[in-house]
């Protein structure tokens, strides 16, 4: 398969055209606007909708109205239009129509930088908007794996009628690796029997978040947690690097999870029985597959380019069963795989206790390097 | 087996495209390969850099403390990077824009004067094809041959009229790199 050589944001972008998008909507933000740019070339010339809107709070809701006529959306932005789009995403969420949004994280809170980062994990996993709702959240670590779970996206948000995720951090979007491309497929033609499209000839049909009754939201947010339990049953992915025979494992996501790949071999090279365990789905997190191995492991690091934000969901998932280290890096700071080398020495050498704070160390630690 | 590449100089020097012709090439010959810039906001005369990983397997970090291979194009690209190579690696250099030798003798070395040598080609814009051309010389993964094919395959319709004048800088700087490196 012929592959070509692409900046992850163009992928991501050229990817979801392929996969039968009818419109984009967005606004551009550093570093995820090369995938407006692709896209308001491209869209043209396929006959498809590119707008750019005025700000992030219009784009959504642009997003919100094509998604209740059953047409394939989606947008792009980083963390500050995330939260700008927040409201919209909740309104999407409330009516049960599919979106795609993709947040290329950026160095935060705030106006924070435009530097790779991870600190939107909590914002998009645990939060996304208000009132009760679950989005899909995935995680690539690479163009290629970028560019899968983009095709995937459109499925899975048609499938349970929901926003979802693609949280790639700025190194992803800014980074070139060669892709396969898939193939284009045809744009899907017959609107789904809610969408509405003119109710000429039949009867009408009504999308809306309002449910003043609140028996009537009730009933909506029961069938929500249903089809969040079918996507928690179905739709788990991680990826698992040596972990056979592990002793210690490592935990990360996206880049940080590349990283402590490379930390990982090179533990092995020196006799250290080390894998690594990288979640693909931030949400639904694979709360099991992390409590099968913290029942074998002697312990775990986790290592995040945020203050620990996924570290809590893992503690969840390890019940006190396995003392957990953390490394964090933030601000913008991409950490090298030496730092995360070392990390695997101290875990073995001096092993964290199952009562201990993983934070405080870590704070203490950072404390002693910046001194 | 990884090979890793940075590149850095002054923003307007192709730095950038120095490492997208080895990343096209490295792709071209079937090996994962990984092109990471540094995207801050920066400018046309500010600093530029870019790391190239090149691998068998999966590439893990985009980025590395220790480079195998560093081509400064620029004095305050050898000043910062100099000491991060790491202990047997190669720093190729652009003897135009320095004033002094490279320090460390734990590393090889290709000091060439990069600007002046593509001047006399005709075109100054061309250094970092020079520069490239005697990196390719002591970079065991890759061609001249592999990076001239990649260049002619991925190089845009427009610019294909430089594909001579970049095969001219290539040449000019492996043949001067052959009596260069220490």
């Amino acid at each position: 398969m012929t592959r070509e050589l692409m900046k992850g944001n163009v992928a991501m972008a050229e990817a979801a055209i392929r996969a039968g998008l009818d419109a984009y909507f967005g606004y551009p933000i550093t570093p995820q606007s090369e995938l407006l740019e692709w896209m308001s070339k491209r869209m043209p010339e396929e006959g498809r909708v590119f707008l750019q809107a005025e700000s992030e709070v219009a784009a959504i809701n642009m997003v919100y109205g094509a998604a209740c006529t059953g047409a394939r959306v989606m947008t792009s932005t980083s963390g500050p239009g995330i939260s700008l789009m927040a409201e919209g995403i909740s309104y999407i969420a409330g009516t049960e129509v599919p979106a795609v949004i993709v947040d290329v994280v950026r160095g935060g809170p705030g106006l924070g930088n435009i530097a790779p980062s991870q600190g939107d994990y909590r914002q998009v996993a645990h939060g996304a908007g208000h009132g009760d709702f679950f989005p899909i959240v995935l995680a690539p670590s690479s163009v290629q794996e970028a560019v899968d779970l983009i095709t995937e996206a459109f499925d899975l948000a048609e499938k349970y009628r929901t926003v979802v995720f693609i949280v790639a951090d700025g190194s992803i979007g800014q980074m070139m690796e060669p892709v396969s491309l898939p193939e284009p497929r045809a744009i899907q033609r017959e609107a789904p029997d809610w969408a509405v499209t003119g109710a000429e000839g039949r009867p009408r049909r009504t999308l809306t978040s309002l449910y003043l009754q609140p028996e009537e939201e009730e009933e909506v947010n029961l069938r929500l947690v249903r089809r969040w339990r079918e996507a928690e049953a179905n739709e788990i992915r991680y990826r698992e690097y040596y972990l056979d025979d592990a002793e210690y494992v490592v935990m990360g996501f996206g880049t940080a999870g590349r990283v402590a790949l490379s930390a990982v071999r090179a533990a092995r090279a020196q006799g250290i029985r080390v894998g690594l365990f990288r979640p693909v789905s931030l949400r639904p997190f694979p709360y099991q597959a992390v409590r099968e191995l913290a029942e074998k492991a002697k312990a775990f690091l986790v290592v995040e380019m945020n203050g620990g934000q996924m570290l809590d969901d893992v503690k969840a998932a390890a019940q006190g069963q396995v003392p957990i280290r953390f490394y964090g890096r933030m601000g913008g700071v991409v950490p090298f795989p030496d730092e995360v080398l070392d990390e695997i020495h101290a875990l073995v050498s001096e092993p964290p206790t199952l009562d201990e704070d993983p934070r405080a160390r870590w704070l203490d630690n950072m404390q002693r390097r910046m001194s | 087996m990884q090979t890793e590449i940075l590149i850095a100089g002054f923003g307007g020097q192709g730095v950038l495209f120095a490492g997208q012709v080895l990343a096209y090439a490295a792709m071209d010959s079937g090996y994962e390969v990984t092109w990471f810039p540094s995207y801050g906001p920066e400018m046309r005369g500010g600093t530029a850099n870019c790391t190239v990983i090149i691998a068998d397997e999966e590439i893990g970090s985009p980025l590395v403390a220790h480079p195998q291979v560093l081509m400064a194009l620029n004095a305050p690209s050898l000043d910062k990077f100099e000491p991060q190579v790491v202990p047997g690696g190669l720093i190729v250099a652009n003897a135009s824009l320095l004033n002094r030798e490279v320090e460390r003798d734990d590393v090889r070395a290709i000091i060439l004067k990069a600007n002046h040598i593509a001047e006399d080609l005709g075109d100054r814009r061309m250094a970092n094809m020079v520069m490239l051309g005697a990196l390719l010389t002591q970079l065991p993964v890759l061609t001249l041959e592999q990076v001239k094919t990649a260049l002619k395959e991925h190089l845009p319709e427009r610019k294909q009229y430089l594909l001579e004048a970049n095969y001219r800088a290539l040449d000019a700087g492996a043949a001067q790199a052959a009596e260069l490196i220490v």
